[in-house]
């Protein structure tokens, strides 16, 4: 196999795409976790 | 239930790792192409896997529409925003084989046309989804995810019951493909629907987690007039 410029591109691409997409639902998940702990401490105070 | 998750994990990556080795140096060069042939080993599986991911958003939009459960209604949004995800891959990864092999990036030929109405139509599923407000939301998607669905079959059919530059599909269709070049795609195949599975499955789980939270917030706000009484 030879370094292809179109092949490298269209699979570094489809991983970018992934990887960013694993990003958000991480991110989304730190956000999530952070109101729950905030809601913890607003339960613990009532 | 908790250890298959981190086996799944450990499992796709080997698998990923495999079909990765096997597409770039397994899978034998094709004479006309050369190596940018090799792009088809993450287009047509990340297709194949939209096309069931969209086909998942379908059963349960129907399941929700009947019986209007939740879980099916989470399922529905999860296998759709997966789905587009892999659509938005076969439809980037399309263009940069098409440039060297047919010297332009785009042409409006019936399957690449179709393929980005179907990717509108679940962007727009997913917009309703984010921007509506309303007990309504979930039952509107529903009838527009079993509508959009309607679009899968007219995609992948669209090469046979029109004159289209893209190639000819290579199962059930008049294209025909190396036994080897078939292995290394269906190896593709398998390890990008368990990465599927598991990015489905961690999306479940987060929607959940979600749903949960803005019930607790829910009744956090109903008890709260009644603790300032007290």
């Amino acid at each position: 196999m030879s370094g292809n410029p179109y092949l490298f591109a269209a699979y570094a691409v489809t991983w970018i795409i992934h990887i960013a997409y694993l990003g958000t639902i991480v991110s989304r998940y730190s956000r999530l976790q952070k109101e729950i702990e905030a809601l913890k401490e607003s339960g613990g105070r009532s | 239930m908790k250890r298959a998750f981190p086996i799944l994990g450990v499992l796709t990556a080997i698998l990923l790792s495999y079909a990765l080795y096997e597409a770039l140096v397994g899978a034998p060069t094709e004479q006309t192409m050369g190596d940018v042939q090799r792009i088809f080993y993450y287009h047509v599986p990340s297709a194949w896997t939209a096309f069931i991911l969209f086909f998942v958003n379908f059963g349960a939009s129907v399941v929700y529409l009947i019986r209007r459960k939740p879980a099916a209604d989470i399922v529905a949004l999860v296998s759709a925003e997966v789905g587009v995800v892999f659509c938005t891959v076969v439809l980037i990864t399309g263009p940069i084989w098409a440039r060297p092999v047919w010297g332009i990036w785009w042409t409006w030929d019936m399957r690449l046309t179709s393929t980005l109405v179907l990717w509108l139509i679940y962007v727009s599923y997913l917009f309703l989804r984010r921007f509506s407000s309303g007990g309504q939301t979930p039952t509107l998607a529903a009838a527009l995810a079993v509508l959009g669905a309607l679009c899968v079959p007219f995609v992948y059919f669209s090469i046979w019951f029109f004159r289209t530059q893209h190639p000819q599909p290579v199962m059930g269709g008049g294209g025909s493909i190396d036994p080897r070049m078939m292995h290394v795609l269906l190896i593709n195949w398998l390890a990008f629907s368990c990465f599927a599975l598991l990015v489905c499955w961690s999306r479940y789980r987060l929607e959940k987690l979600r749903r949960d939270v803005d019930e607790a917030h829910a009744m956090e706000s109903l008890l709260e007039p009644h603790e300032r009484v007290r």
